[in-house]
């Protein structure tokens, strides 16, 4: 056991209206780490967040803080503080008063009060809009002044709900900048719940991908988008051409039709499994036996590449390359073993069900 | 062009208003202002024991000639002429008045008292339960006012049901009909609906994130309440304080039935100067005046509390 662990959920399930929607969660959370938890919506991501908050009671199972089981700790005796997805911002209250809530609350005196709250809303860059109504100020001016309140208070995890979701592209890259940064000035844990993957893959420590009321996957963002447990990370996770394939013995797999060399082991003889490979990781050669050849379906410029969809056999190839070969001619599929992503099959049918809901109109990636 | 029409659309509602609203309360502001004097053919005005006694000269001398009725024609006439001593006189009834503001006043805060938490809970209760609630509120409503008070005085009554159940363990009779309490509990009972309905209509609008905020930052039920909740629902306080003090303070057929009589309201004695043997509608008409004045300025002061103005006023 690690000292700086803190908090831990152990074996965490959560059922609404019958419906299950976490089954047995363990998650262990690091002092002043940026930890989010990514995954399309109704994967518990946000339940899980309510019950580190304490809006939400699990059913079973038991939520620690810093050793300390505070399972039915109600959320003003938590040291957490939350972000609401839609700021939750007090109508009658100005700036100020809206910052400054927690801390009246805890009978500050008014200097400190005034010194507390304007070094908060210096930090989020709004300084000179104390009087202003916050009724009347932008979504992402409202985003602000709900991160300066929830931090008003010195906790020692902020947990933040979707907090960009409502605003626009250019906004939200900036703000995710800034909110990295205030994570990193303040030294503090921050949980962060998001659906987008890019998000959290700029902002995060630590990525937890969730599905189906599981955790998929725990690791830092270069381990989730390289190395994905599953065909479901990987697909969630960037753009992936993801493969049925057999794995012969270490190092050695099958799938398109060719055998391949690879980096992976320790799989059993002849077992199945799901070969990724990033589209970015592909390139494109004249065809010759020694690589998988396949005809041009379409190409889509991208802006920084292009999309190019290569058939060979019944797969379907996507491709991102900077240059744009022919439609209709036949090119070559090559790619190195580092490139090759062996991954255990899922073991419930749901998460392929996931799966193809993600794959949408791009189908035929996956078999 | 859509201007006009737009002018033209309020049309039946202004009519409505001056026709409904606009005389009738300058009618009342004339007749309050106002009182018939006796007046010579000249035009002069004459006292009171002046005229009388011309009068009862004339009605001698007619009886004495044997003058026919239709031939008969008095040197003194009715004129209605301005004066004051209407608004004067309400200071007579002065005791009424405030007896009156004071009993709405107890029936608006025990109303505000109950209504509140009752309309917090339903505010925050499933959809389909708050429809059920609301409309287990309204139920009352549906059945006749008049009724309604009358059930009441059943109940209260010195053989009634509830002093009948007192008796089953020795206790009582107790007086409840015809005190100040049972007019009060009228007041309570027909009104109360006027005070949750405006109280949950906007505090649903309240966010339930909004709450959990507050929670998150570390307010108790109480904080979020007193912190949260109360200022967000200042609106509906101040209407529904308007739509239950006002029935309350101008009502006749509560007093007169729960109270005995013995209870008179301001609004008895109106109804007394209008339709009762104490016939003055000059004299009623002033009370009514004075008894808006004094509502209005009531409002006034409520409204002062409702910067945002957002609940409207039901006047």
């Amino acid at each position: 056991m690690d000292k700086n662990k803190i908090i831990e959920l152990k074996g965490i399930s959560k059922a609404f209206n019958g419906e299950q929607v976490l089954k047995s969660v363990d998650l262990d959370i690091h002092d002043k780490e940026f930890v989010t938890f990514l995954g399309p919506s109704g994967c518990g991501k946000t339940t899980t967040l309510r019950i580190i908050g304490g809006f939400v009671t699990p059913d079973s199972g038991e939520v620690l803080f810093n050793g300390k089981k505070v399972n039915h700790v109600p959320p003003y005796k938590r040291p957490v503080n939350t972000v609401f997805q839609k700021y939750a911002l007090f109508p009658h209250l100005n700036v100020y008063e809206n910052v400054a809530f927690g801390l009246r609350l805890k009978k500050m005196k008014e200097t400190e009060i005034a010194a507390k709250v304007a070094e908060m809303l210096d930090l989020v860059n709004l300084r000179g809009y104390e009087k202003r109504s916050v009724t009347l100020l932008s979504g992402g001016q409202q985003q602000r002044v709900a991160i300066a309140r929830a931090l008003c208070n010195e906790p020692k995890v902020l947990l933040l709900d979707e907090p960009l979701g409502a605003l626009d592209l250019q906004l939200r890259k900036e703000m995710q900048i800034e909110l990295k940064k205030i994570q990193q000035r303040l030294e503090i844990t921050f949980i962060y719940v998001t659906h987008d993957q890019e998000e959290a893959l700029t902002m995060s420590d630590t990525v937890v991908v969730m599905n189906g009321g599981e955790i998929q996957q725990i690791g830092t963002p270069q381990d989730i988008y390289n190395e994905p447990i599953n065909a479901f990370v990987a697909k969630f996770i960037g753009e992936s051409n993801i493969l049925p394939g057999i794995m012969h013995e270490d190092y050695k797999v099958e799938f398109a039709g060719d055998n391949f060399v690879c980096v992976d082991k320790g799989f059993r003889p002849l077992e199945p499994v799901d070969v990724v490979i990033r589209p970015e990781d592909i390139t494109i050669c004249p065809p010759s036996d020694t690589v998988i050849n396949g005809l041009v379906e379409s190409v889509i410029f991208k802006g920084v590449h292009y999309e190019i969809m290569v058939r060979a056999y019944s797969d379907l190839w996507k491709i991102h390359s900077t240059k744009a070969p022919e439609v209709g001619s036949v090119v070559g599929i090559d790619f190195t073993p580092e490139d090759i992503h062996i991954m255990r099959k899922m073991e419930n049918s749901e998460d392929y069900a996931a799966l193809d809901h993600l794959n949408g109109e791009e189908a035929g990636t996956i078999d | 062009m859509t201007k006009l029409r737009s002018r033209l659309a309020a049309g039946p509602y202004m009519a409505w208003m001056i026709i409904f609203m606009i005389v009738p309360l300058l009618l009342i502001a004339v007749f309050a202002f106002t009182t018939t004097a006796p007046f010579d053919r000249d035009g002069n005005r004459l006292e009171e024991e002046e005229a009388a006694l011309i009068m009862e000269e004339e009605l001698a001398e007619w009886e004495e000639n044997e003058v026919p009725l239709e031939e008969r024609e008095s040197a003194v006439v009715e004129k209605t002429v301005f004066t004051v001593q209407n608004i004067l006189e309400v200071n007579k009834y002065m005791p009424t008045m405030l007896n009156s503001i004071w009993m709405a006043l107890v029936a608006t805060v025990i109303c505000l008292v109950i209504a509140y938490p009752l309309a917090f809970m339903i505010s925050r209760m499933h959809f389909v339960s708050q429809k059920m609630m609301l409309m287990l509120v309204m139920l009352p409503m549906w059945m006749n006012f008049l009724l309604r008070t009358y059930a009441w005085m059943t109940l209260l009554e010195r053989n009634g049901l509830i002093n009948r159940f007192f008796g089953l363990f020795g206790m009582g009779p107790f007086e409840m009909i015809n005190t100040q309490g049972a007019v009060i509990l009228g007041m309570i009972y027909n009104y109360l609906p006027f005070m949750i309905l405006p109280l949950y209509s906007v505090m649903t609008k309240i966010d339930n994130t909004t709450i959990e905020a507050a929670q998150d930052l570390g307010a108790s039920r109480l904080s979020v309440m007193l912190r949260v909740v109360v200022p967000l629902s200042v609106p509906g306080i101040t209407s529904g304080i308007t739509a239950v003090f006002i029935p309350s303070v101008s009502t006749g057929i509560i007093s007169r039935m729960l109270g005995g009589g013995t209870n008179m309201l301001i609004g008895d004695l109106i109804d007394l100067q209008f339709l009762g043997n104490a016939y003055n509608p000059n004299l009623g008409s002033a009370i009514s005046l004075v008894l808006m004045v004094f509502i209005l300025l009531c409002m006034s002061i409520t409204n002062a509390f409702d910067e945002d103005k957002e609940g409207g006023m039901l006047l």
